[in-house]
């Protein structure tokens, strides 16, 4: 070995500690790409296998009664692979153990062969007898959720007939990932579940023998969806189709792809960050190192070792330090990647994960830090270079101070020596103070731009269950029902509000863009579910027009007093044309309202409804459940607090894990630069506080000038942090936000508090690992030498 | 001869670095009155540094006592000797050792923040003739010049001792000249003990004793008949 590669080691091995807290910070950096794009890809993976393996379908369609026969036809359209015709119903559970009304979606199985699309997954047991009509399988979370096996039984009311159901089986299903139920925002898997029967079995209770009100496609490779949804549009129309829609508008895919979105998203985000502080560090780190060498370096030159040889030297130094960085963070990012995608697998209800590496990001990561390094090198490597030897053996001339600003504003206060000291020392060397500063306040700006989403949480919880749909629960009937049907509903027990609701599915569009929802359309003066403006007041729906939501206004490009074209999904599939008359915020969906009497003209017919919101007095809710669960009244019920509760739960569960992992990479962060910015202080200070020990002050006077110099940075680097804070937020909540739900971005005053508070808890660790040094010092051997 | 203010009795020192163990002292008896100026000469290693560390509470013996009036440095805690060169004790080195971000009555007040009865920062600087240069950064003065701030420093307390570890090594004879003058000088006008480490064997006739160090023992201890003033030292 080269006695410079010698020396090489050696200094790694001296500089230990600040090397490791660059290779920390380098670590975190390629970790939350690694972590990032590496859970995603193992993610995207196992989704892709999952459906090819379980044929999950490319376009989907709902009707009301078609005959089979159809079948044949929808085969016939262009790049159709399969087509399976199902019936699919929602219907009341009552489950032994809950007191509340659960819900299913019945999903038929085809008798006597397996489905050619949507296959289950069987996790235990066994598909229904076609000719037994009680016999089940359901999804494997409702199961769990519930502690059903196979040989458990519970009760359901199907088309208005309680009946007793055994579970045979218990499976997954690629069409169900995301099992939502209606009314509902996240899954509840105790109140929800899939439960599949023979065709023949449901087909006999919702008299659909020989028809379907459900198909689903798979197409060839290359067909186009476009096409083939318009084609099995008009196939359908006449049996009151409500419209084919591709994988984009299916609710488990589009929630799944939203959630793996967001994941991509936050690899982005975080990188760039870590690496920046890294080079930093390294820069520091090395011009200190290289200033405390300058004899040595000029000594080498003296002995004809040379520029480019001594340079190189010291960018070995740094490619060391940046592949230990990159290294590490391959390591930790691919474990704590695979962790996440576990995490993300269970959730889903995976049946299986494809863990995927991806060799091209290592080689990314691996070459962004060694870049990041090298260019936090360049300058001062280049300097290096370039002296001359006979300037770099004679010692650097004393550091030369003037008098400024600070001298005036010293003097005015009558400010202590050693805090002028402080002042100067910053002031000095501005650049590496600004930098410090800069490093320290983006890890406060990492935890202001990850801890801010559990008050965006509670204002989105606030808005929508509070403010907005402030019902107890909400009702949804078989089948739409006339106004009397209020009366009934307001004479179930304990009943004590009740409004009406339609909701309407339609493709609502301006110009080219077009998007698929359900227009919900309220009474006048509803007080349980309502719209809000801007500022969260309650409006009231115009008689007229639409209301649309900021992000489906936005989306479509429209404002108050545009038109927009809605294409009812039922009904042939009318078209008409609507004015927007007011714009709405929401956190959830792409929401559109209506008047109830304008929704029956756009209709064109009387005022029906398809569902209820009651409230109702909580004393007498067992008894109102006891009937729901019992009598045909709703297809499903849902019920806001269990649902509010479901939400915060789910959310607070997945963002413990970010946060935490958003938490220690800030506070490395924060101890890397603190850290290391004491130790350079050290060393170039070291003599002078070593000589006021001498002077006769105490360690902890000495250690306090270096505390205090920390103390500044550590204090200016706050409010930079908080507005890079604010301005991450804004960033990580357009990466979380998609069509399904937008995060409001408010940042509580306990959000920047605590990102301080961690900073300043991670400072003052460093700060006292410094201070060991400090009570150490030499006294006597400083004094003897020369710097 | 006045009451002893500093006194030593058989001090020793073993510094061990690694396995070879290093006997600095072996053995050192001295004293010295108050207001007394005693030059220490002594070849490389002959243990006068290790002394004068002792003295001054930077260093701790492995046996023997030393007292400073009637405190006794051998058993003081940490903080005490911390106290002990604060409020007794000036030190002045071969390299200055200011600090650069300091102006010259800015080193100078940091003692005097500290100090229990100290001269203001001028005054001192007064003393060392340095009454022109009070705004001066370290980097902006010369090399006597930083020397006679350290000085300044160290009287700025008013020290009972003052003790000067190769305070001209550094400085050309000019110069050195210039700083023993100062010293001389606050050796009258304040009465600090001083204590003197050279190799300059010149500079000795301007000290009440000359003492004589050699492997880490004092050989010898005369005291001048006549004091020469530090003007009419030459080297």
């Amino acid at each position: 070995m080269s006695v410079l590669r010698v020396k090489l080691v050696r200094d790694l091995l001296r500089l230990w500690p600040q090397v490791l807290a660059i290779v920390a910070v380098m670590a975190a950096g390629s970790a939350t790409l690694i972590l990032g794009v590496g859970a995603y890809a193992t993610l995207a993976e196992t989704r892709a296998a999952y459906y090819e393996r379980n044929r999950f379908a490319d376009v989907f369609a709902e009707v009301t009664r078609a005959p089979k026969a159809l079948g044949e036809e929808i085969a016939r359209i262009p790049g159709v692979a399969a087509v399976e015709m199902r019936i699919a119903k929602l219907a009341v559970l009552d489950l032994p153990d809950l007191p509340e009304p659960a819900s299913a979606m019945l999903v038929s199985l085809p008798d006597r062969r397996e489905a050619t699309v949507d296959r289950l997954h069987m996790i235990r047991g066994r598909s229904p007898m076609a000719e037994d009509e009680r016999e089940v399988v359901v999804s494997q979370p409702f199961a769990d959720a519930n502690r059903f096996d196979v040989g458990s039984r519970f009760a359901a009311l199907i088309d208005g007939r309680r009946r007793e159901l055994t579970i045979v089986g218990v499976a997954l299903s690629p069409e169900f990932v995301y099992a939502i139920g209606p009314g509902d925002i996240m899954p509840d898997d105790r109140r929800f579940g899939v439960v599949w029967m023979s065709e023949h079995a449901l087909a006999g209770a919702y008299d659909l023998v020989g028809a379907f009100s459900s198909v689903h496609l798979r197409l060839m490779r290359g067909a186009s969806e476009a096409e083939a949804i318009a084609r099995l549009d008009d196939l359908l129309a006449r049996w009151g189709g409500r419209g084919a829609y591709g994988r984009r508008d299916q609710t488990s895919h589009a929630f799944l792809d939203a959630e793996l979105k967001q994941l991509e998203a936050m690899s982005r985000i975080l990188p760039p960050i870590f690496l920046a502080v890294a080079a930093f560090l390294v820069n520091m780190t090395l011009a200190r190192t290289i200033a405390l060498e300058r004899e040595q370096i000029g000594l080498m030159k003296a002995l004809g070792r040379g520029d480019l040889e001594i340079g190189r030297h010291y960018l070995e130094f740094v490619a060391v330090v940046a592949i230990g960085g990159a290294g590490l963070g391959i390591a930790v990012g691919t474990w704590l990647g695979d962790g996440m995608a576990r995490l993300y697998g269970d959730f889903f209800h995976f049946p299986f994960l494809v863990f995927r590496r991806s060799p091209e990001t290592w080689a990314i990561a691996a070459g962004v830090t060694l870049l990041s390094a090298f260019a936090g090198a360049a300058q001062t490597v280049a300097r290096v270079a370039r002296l001359p030897p006979a300037e770099a053996m004679r010692p650097p001339a004393p550091t030369r101070y003037r008098h400024g600003l600070v001298d005036r504003l010293a003097r005015r206060l009558g400010l202590r020596q050693t805090l002028v000291m402080v002042i100067r020392h910053v002031a000095h060397a501005p650049l590496r103070s600004l930098g410090s500063i800069l490093g320290i306040a983006l890890s406060v700006a990492v935890l202001v731009g990850s801890l801010w989403v559990y008050g965006s949480m509670d204002l989105m919880l606030d808005v929508t269950f509070q403010r907005a749909d402030r019902q107890d629960a909400t009702l949804g009937f078989v089948r739409e029902r006339p106004l009397a049907a209020l009366g009934e509903v307001g004479a179930l027990p304990g009943v004590t509000v009740v409004e009406p609701f339609r909701s309407i599915p339609a493709k609502i569009r301006n110009g080219r863009t077009e998007r698929r929802i359900a227009i919900s359309a309220r009474a006048a003066g509803a007080d349980l579910s309502r719209v809000l403006d801007r500022d969260f007041r309650p409006v009231e729906l115009p008689k007229e027009g639409i209301a649309l939501s900021d992000a489906l206004a936005r989306i479509l490009g429209v404002g108050v007093g545009d038109t927009v074209e809605i294409e009812l999904s039922e009904r042939n599939r009318r078209v008409a044309k609507a004015t927007v008359t007011a714009i709405i915020t929401t956190y959830l969906g792409l929401g559109a309202y209506m008047d109830l009497d304008a929704a029956g003209r756009l209709l064109r017919e009387g005022t029906a409804l398809d569902g209820v919101t009651i409230a109702y007095d909580p004393v007498r809710e067992a008894d109102l459940f006891a009937v729901l669960k019992t009598t045909p009244v709703a297809a499903f019920v849902a019920l806001q607090k269990r649902a509010m509760r479901i939400y915060r739960d789910t959310l607070e569960q997945n963002l413990l894990v970010m946060i935490t992992v958003y938490v220690t990479l800030g506070m490395i962060v924060a101890f890397g630069v603190v850290y290391n910015f004491a130790r350079i202080s050290l060393s170039e200070q070291g003599r002078e506080l070593a000589s006021l020990r001498v002077l006769g002050l105490t360690r902890g006077e000495v250690s306090g000038i270096l505390f205090a110099e920390l103390a500044i940075l550590t204090l200016a680097a706050q409010p930079i942090g908080w507005l890079l804070g604010a301005g991450l937020a804004h960033g990580m909540a357009a990466g979380l936000e998609n069509e399904l739900y937008r995060v409001p971005v408010v940042i509580l005053a306990d959000v920047p508090a605590t990102a301080s508070g961690v900073t300043i808890l991670a400072a003052l660790i460093s700060a006292l690992v410094v201070r060991r040094r400090i009570d150490h010092l030499d006294l006597v051997e400083v004094l003897k030498t020369r710097e | 001869m006045a009451a002893a203010i500093l006194r030593t009795e058989g001090l020793t020192k073993i510094y061990a670095t690694g396995s070879v163990e290093v006997q600095a002292l072996r053995g050192v008896d001295f004293e010295a009155a108050a207001g007394e100026f005693v030059v220490l000469l002594g070849p490389s290693g002959s243990g006068k540094s290790t002394f004068l560390n002792i003295v001054g509470g930077l260093d701790r013996a492995s046996s023997g006592t030393v007292r400073f009036a009637d405190h006794e440095l051998t058993t003081s805690t940490e903080r005490a000797l911390t106290l002990y060169r604060r409020d007794h004790v000036g030190f002045v080195f071969q390299f200055y050792n200011l600090v650069p971000s300091l102006t010259a009555r800015e080193n100078v007040a940091l003692v005097t923040e500290i100090a229990r009865a100290p001269m203001r920062p001028e005054d001192a600087l007064a003393i060392v003739g340095l009454a022109d240069r009070l705004d001066h950064f370290p980097a902006q003065l010369s090399g006597g010049e930083q020397q006679r701030v350290a000085i300044a420093r160290a009287i700025a307390k008013r020290p009972e001792v003052l003790l000067c570890d190769e305070p001209t090594g550094a400085l050309d004879s000019h110069t050195g000249v210039k700083v023993l003058e100062a010293l001389t000088q606050v050796n009258s006008e304040i009465g600090a003990t001083t204590l003197v480490i050279t190799h300059n064997v010149a500079i000795a006739e301007i000290a009440d004793r000359v003492v004589h160090f050699a492997d880490g023992r004092i050989v010898s201890s005369a005291t001048n008949a006549h004091r020469r003033p530090a003007a009419e030292i030459v080297w």
